[in-house]
């Protein structure tokens, strides 16, 4: 059980929320937790988000993006607030982890909110000294759109690709396989690729096309409600 | 024990009893996977079963589509959590293909085209229980839901269901598999909610 400390506002529709566990275990940059609110009536609803936040420390930061017919994410987004108590499960997941005496260059590809275990990445590395070289590529609609803007925009090896609408110098639409071969590292990079399905689907397609192995392209998706 | 979340009441509740604890229903047809979705033509597809005296029973597609394909109308359950009901299928059951193998050993490995693995007991793909599947509500299995074929097992986690399957081979021990290893549960009953171990 855990309590809300902190929330921020992201996105129009996203937010971030810091969550002190006394218990937690820690956990490796990728991985996930379950989140289970349960109702007066006992009704319980329990979904996975990605944490934003490795390491050790008993707190842990989750960012959501509020889904039109969500159960879950509005209450997360529009409801909770610092002090609520949170059931929080975890930590999940020992595939798509980065860990730090990883040595290869790593490619971060992000499709909106799937941008959330990316940063956990792009903080473990930074912390960790590792000379891997790492970059992320984000596509997102709009630059209002950026979870964890400000954070991000101070680093030099982060890409936009906007689908909707961006600075005017920028190519706006969607992803396309020429724009991520001339935004990504050449094959032989551990490739992280987080979003929706369709996103994904694509992106990890392309790779394999350009050249990258199917073995290092690590893939997380995110659909339903 | 846990207690009420403050300002929640949750949407509609799902109390359909087809529904195991801790799944929400879902139109769509969402995706997990670990990678890339592999590229698996039928002029080269190939299925095998190998047993412990190192005998390998082999079908190519042509051969598979040769035996006696099953409708199998089924709830599927995913532990990301969603679940779809009354899905229909086509596929070959695995009491067809495992006629004529000679086994004593009580697990199974699933083998998939890009290297995926997922374990589970043999008697839980016998008995009218999982099929080699290949068609999806009347079409063709997309690639993105495992296509050209797929095992189906649904009285299992969906994740037990492997995609692009390739062959199973017999095992003396019940060794883990790729999500298996990677924290998710050795069998995986939903209506046990065994997720995670």
């Amino acid at each position: 059980m855990g309590t809300v400390s902190s929330t921020h506002a992201e996105t129009p529709s996203g937010r971030s929320l810091w969550i002190e566990l006394p218990d937690w275990p820690g956990n490796i940059a990728g991985q996930h937790v379950d989140v289970r609110l349960t109702a007066p009536d006992g009704y319980q609803a329990t979904r996975s988000y990605s944490l934003a936040s490795s390491g050790s420390a008993a707190r842990v930061q989750l960012a959501v993006d509020r889904l039109p017919d969500g159960e879950v994410s509005p209450y997360l987004v529009d409801d909770l607030q610092p002090g609520d108590m949170l059931e929080v499960r975890g930590p999940l997941g020992g595939w798509f982890v980065w860990k730090e005496e990883q040595t290869q260059p790593v490619q971060l590809i992000a499709g909106g909110s799937g941008v959330v275990p990316l940063v956990a990445m792009i903080r473990a590395h930074a912390a960790s000294g590792s000379t891997a070289p790492m970059q992320l590529l984000y596509s997102v609609r709009t630059p209002e759109d950026r979870f964890f803007a400000d954070e991000l925009s101070a680093l030099e090896n982060v890409t936009y690709a906007y689908t909707r609408s961006g600075p005017t110098d920028a190519r706006i639409g969607r992803l396309t396989k020429e724009h991520l071969a001339s935004a990504v590292l050449p094959p032989g990079a551990a490739v992280y690729v987080c979003g929706p399905t369709g996103f994904v689907e694509a992106v990890a397609s392309w790779l394999v096309e350009l050249g990258h192995d199917a073995a290092s392209v690590k893939t997380e998706r995110f659909g339903g409600a | 024990m846990s207690i009420f979340t403050r300002g929640f009441s949750g949407r509609g509740r799902d109390d359909n009893p087809a529904l195991p604890p801790g799944q929400y229903l879902t139109e769509d047809f969402p995706v997990l996977s670990a990678g890339p979705t592999p590229n698996v033509d039928t002029d080269h597809w190939e299925f095998t079963i190998t047993t412990e005296s190192g005998a390998v029973h082999k079908w190519n597609w042509e051969q598979l589509m040769a035996l006696p394909s099953e409708d199998i109308h089924t709830d599927i359950h995913c532990v990301t959590r969603w679940s779809k009901l009354g899905t229909t299928w086509r596929g070959v059951s695995l009491d067809t293909l495992f006629a004529e193998v000679e086994t004593e050993y009580d697990y199974v490995m699933e083998h998939s085209y890009g290297g995926y693995t997922t374990n589970l007991p043999y008697e839980d793909i016998r008995d009218g229980k999982a099929w080699i599947a290949h068609t999806f509500e009347g079409e063709p299995l997309d690639p993105e839901h495992g296509g050209p074929a797929r095992m189906l097992v649904p009285h299992l986690y969906f994740w037990k269901s492997a995609k692009w399957i390739h062959g199973l081979t017999m095992m003396k021990d019940d060794d883990p598999g790729f999500w298996e290893q990677n924290g998710y549960h050795a069998y995986g009953d939903p209506w046990q909610e065994q997720r995670y171990w």
